[in-house]
């Protein structure tokens, strides 16, 4: 074991900031602290950015009205939801601006707006309204006709969380971040710095040791386990919280068009109904605390809360048209509150911790609170006078009109060929982001850019041309390329090829 | 943008589409397209590599590329055009086509009537909802049976297959003879969904075993599949506790079903049975929009390939009928065209039949004012048949030309009219 540790404290690189983990949170403090004159490395231990939380969650842009008042957490969901259309409009980013509702369905509930509305306004979160339900029925006419009002906050909207990493940290790595990606923190470098502090000097990975003079720790689920190299234990904890979620097809005729919250309880916001980005319905989550925090799997139990807790808001659901199931898991903290800090025996580091709902929403004010951080932390900042705020999109061919269609594939004739036909994805969309700033590299990295595979047929059309695209473009075996993970690969041999286990295993 | 016309066009080349647009062809249609996604016709018949094919139409026992090979040559020979790697973006209710390809780009095609034959797609697990990971290793039958047949590559070595259709249980042993082990087949139903010669030739004969009144309830693995858990389910298909069981496996094919794929035709207003999922359809194969057809699975799903090919035919005949229809119609009308120092007239188009009946007027104001004498001359394919003489023309006073019932035999047949303003 020592053997293996020693290996990998060959010093690789110094820089002045390092941040462990690629997720939404972790890319959105790159592309902050690329404003100023730092030597940034942006580390994940996935072939892909946005592969833990930001992956699989219900992609609200929060309005702020709910976290508690004096809260960390209720402070910076105001400010970043704040900045981040602005954010968005500078990534080039997909956002809906619809505006969130929270459903009352009995005179208690709307006891419940009233509180909401009073702590959000306090809060400072602009244009709060209890609508009536008449006004909610019309909004929304699929909603439970019992609905006696609804806590309306224009601010609110649904959000690309996929988009919006791969985004912030493409913009990150044109201002001059590196990122690393299979790169897992094993470790830190700990050194003797003051009487009551130690210094954390650098991250000890599988790819060896990189020394910074700030290490920031955005590692989502795992913010525990890394404290617990450097010894540090929370009075909470931090488990992971299972939610799953059904997703409908796009041409569904009962349709919801905003975000639909049902009044909440002290443990959960409850199971929404609401849309993405790409206009699928979907449903979720359940909120389920559980060890393992590798355990997306989705269950019966969880499936029949999600249909049963859905009813509610919408009687007339039906799950004909259900095209997907999936979890995720968040990092859900005992306290309710985001934990972001230098802890006190410490120097040159940084902890991100609980950043669960409203993360999304929070994140530009995260980064600017992390900036501040790494300021006290000793360095020096000055803002280079060159960076680029914007990071150009590349073309959506099915948002473009027929004229801008045939034009690009005057230009570029792969955007002629269509490889995911529900969802109307180009072979150019898929080399575009093949070989992008942040590359895609895997199936579902590709997915996650393109949203192809996300229709109804699941896949079965695209998997075959993306596998002979993927393999074309890196330069690898068909049989290598996989689907998100190591171990994930799609193939295992050529035909005729006799199997290594022998024909009659 | 390339813009083309065509008598009809067949979307999908698989046996409903080669069908129709050679009886589309034979039932006189002039100019008649095949458009296909794919770089070769022939449709999901080319990965359909086993045998069983054409023994209602031919009387023999044909694989399917063998099948599709028959069509081809015959399309080829009656003069049908193909489209390769071109799908279709849209379709209209008023029949016109966006097509893109990466030779051509964005083509726009107006048709006298289309033939619908985009075939079925599979059944994926998500609408099955079936707990579990999401790892690699899940695969519908027919994507697995596109990897192993055209691709050349295996999708796994030991499998279980979901869901007893044809193409599941024809998997089942191809994927024998490549050598990989199909640990077994699981059907909710107290019966198999695909066909009973199917289960005898690809499951008894390999001694593949089939569990019925069973399902998958759980997929472990997170990488890639490792096992899945299967279960009895009873009356109410709901799984009994009790009778889980763990299968070690590295993949999941999926068999549980076609659905007529029919977005194209939701685009263009066709009326969809719930039932079968395909449009609504006349004896002729005509949908409710008037000139677009259907036939094959896009209408519902067939249990042998005769048939399809059969329902091709039947609406390629009556397609290519309709679209003589329309060319006649469209022959027979003139355009009326500003020539010289015209800005417009009216009317834009003019049926000689009309004419025949009683006179016509013609509307037109002039580009620029000519304070002296001029003629307003109306020519039919070059020649003057008629002139009018003014005084003036001013762009603020329309100028009338009326012609009359004498006329008609000096128009009849032509395909323009020609208005111009000349000096007297």
């Amino acid at each position: 074991m020592d053997e293996i540790k020693e290996k990998y404290k060959e010093v690789k690189g110094k820089y002045d900031v390092i941040i462990i983990g690629a997720g939404l949170v972790g890319s959105i403090i790159a592309r902050w602290l690329s404003k100023y004159n730092l030597n940034i490395l942006l580390i994940d231990k996935e072939p892909d950015v946005s592969t833990g939380t930001s992956k699989a969650n219900t992609a609200i842009i929060h309005a702020g009205y709910d976290s508690p008042f004096g809260t960390l957490r209720g402070k910076l969901v105001v400010d970043g939801n704040r900045m981040f259309y602005q954010m968005c409009e500078e990534l080039e980013v997909p956002y809906k601006m619809c505006g969130t509702y929270v459903v009352a369905l009995t005179d208690e509930d709307i006891k419940t707006l009233e509180k909401l509305m009073e702590n959000g306004r306090k809060k400072g979160v602009p244009g709060l309204e209890i609508i009536s339900g008449e006004e909610m029925r019309h909004r929304e006419p699929y909603i439970n006709p019992d609905v006696k009002g609804a806590l309306y906050a224009p601010t609110g909207g649904i959000g690309d969380p996929f988009m919006l990493t791969v985004a912030a940290a493409e913009n990150a790595v044109m201002n001059g971040t590196k990122i690393l990606l299979e790169t897992k923190a094993l470790d830190f470098v700990v050194e003797p710095f003051s009487l009551h502090k130690k210094k954390v000097s650098g991250v000890v990975t599988n790819r060896g040791t990189f020394l910074a003079d700030v290490t920031i720790a955005s590692a989502g689920l795992y913010c525990d386990e890394l404290m617990e190299k450097l010894g540090i234990k929370y009075d909470f904890y931090v488990r992971a919280r299972k939610g799953e979620y059904y997703v409908f097809d796009k041409a569904k005729k009962l349709q919801v068009k905003t975000v639909l919250f049902p009044c909440p309880t002290p443990v959960t916001k409850g199971i929404l109904v609401t849309t993405t980005i790409h206009d699928n319905m979907i449903l979720g989550p359940t909120a389920k605390e559980i060890k393992d925090k590798e355990d997306t799997s989705v269950t019966p139990m969880g499936l029949e809360e999600l249909y049963e807790g859905a009813k509610r808001l919408v009687p007339k659901l039906e799950l004909t048209d259900v095209i997907r199931t999936f979890a995720g898991l968040r990092a859900g903290g005992f306290l309710h509150d985001f934990i972001i800090e230098a802890p006190p025996k410490y120097w040159g580091f940084i902890n991100l911790a609980g950043i669960e709902s409203p993360g999304m929403a929070s994140s530009a004010a995260i980064a600017e609170y992390v900036v501040n951080l790494v300021q006290e932390q000793g360095l020096e900042l000055r803002k280079k006078n060159n960076w680029n705020p914007i990071r150009k999109s590349r073309p959506d061919f099915s948002k473009l009109s027929l004229e801008e269609q045939g034009r690009l594939i005057e230009k570029n004739p792969l955007y002629g060929r269509i490889v995911c036909r529900c969802e109307i994805v180009t072979e150019g969309e898929i080399v575009a982001e093949i070989h992008a700033p942040i590359p895609a590299r895997t199936y579902d990295a590709i997915k996650r850019r393109t949203w192809l595979g996300t229709g109804r047929c699941q896949g079965s059309f695209d998997t075959p041309r993306v596998i002979e695209i993927l393999s074309r473009e890196l330069g690898i075996l068909p049989t290598d390329v996989i689907k998100e993970s190591k171990g994930s690969n799609f193939l295992t041999r050529l035909t005729k090829e006799v199997p290594e286990r022998g024909l009659n295993d | 943008m390339i813009e083309k016309r065509y008598d009809v066009v067949v979307i999908g080349s698989g046996p409903a589409g080669l069908a129709a647009a050679i009886a589309a062809k034979k039932a006189g249609a002039n100019d008649v397209v095949i458009i296909e996604r794919d770089i070769e016709l022939g449709g999901i018949l080319l990965q359909c590599i086993h045998n069983g094919f054409g023994i209602e139409i031919f009387e023999e026992d044909l694989t399917g590329p063998e099948y599709a090979h028959r069509f081809i040559v015959q399309s080829k020979d009656v003069g049908v055009e193909a489209l390769l790697d071109t799908m279709v973006l849209d379709l209209t209710p008023r029949r016109e086509i966006y097509a893109i390809n990466k030779r051509n780009g964005m083509i726009k095609i107006d048709v006298g009537a289309v033939v619908l034959a985009m075939g079925c797609r599979e059944r994926p697990r998500g609408a099955l909802a079936i707990p579990g990971y999401r790892p690699a290793g899940i695969y519908t039958a027919g994507t697995a049976q596109r990897l192993v047949n055209i691709e050349g590559y295996m999708p796994g070595e030991r499998f279980v297959i979901l869901g007893s259709g044809d193409i599941g249980m024809i998997m089942a042993r191809r994927l024998t003879f490549e050598g990989a082990k199909v640990e077994r087949m699981i059907e909710i139903l107290p019966y198999i969904s695909g066909l009973k010669r199917n289960y005898v030739q690809c499951l008894l004969d390999y001694d593949i075993p089939l569990q019925l009144k069973h399902t998958v309830i759980d997929i472990k693995g997170r990488d890639r599949v490792e096992a899945v858990v299967s279960a009895q389910v009873d009356e109410n298909w709901k799984p009994i506790p009790g009778t889980e069981d763990t299968i070690p496996c590295d993949t999941l094919l999926l068999s549980v079903g076609l659905i007529p794929e029919n977005e194209l035709s939701k685009k263009a207003g066709v009326e969809l049975d719930p039932l079968t999922g395909g449009p609504y359809v006349d004896e002729t194969m005509q949908t409710n929009v008037p000139g677009i057809f259907a036939a094959g699975n896009v209408v519902h799903v067939y249990d042998l390939v005769d048939w399809v090919t059969k329902a091709g035919f039947l609406a390629g005949r009556y397609a290519g009928k309709y679209a003589i229809q329309q060319r006649r119609e469209s022959e027979r009308k003139l355009r009326v065209i500003a020539g010289n120092n015209v800005h417009h007239v009216l009317p834009h188009i003019l049926d000689p039949l009309s004419l025949k009946r009683e006179p016509q007027d013609l509307q037109l104001r002039v580009q620029w004012p000519v304070e002296d004498r001029i003629w307003i001359n109306v020519e039919v394919d070059g020649k003057l048949i008629k002139q009018q003489a003014e005084r003036y023309a001013r762009p603020s006073e329309m100028i009338k030309v009326i012609l009359s019932p004498e006329d008609y035999k000096k128009v009849v047949g032509a395909k323009e009219l020609l208005i111009r303003v000349e000096e007297r």
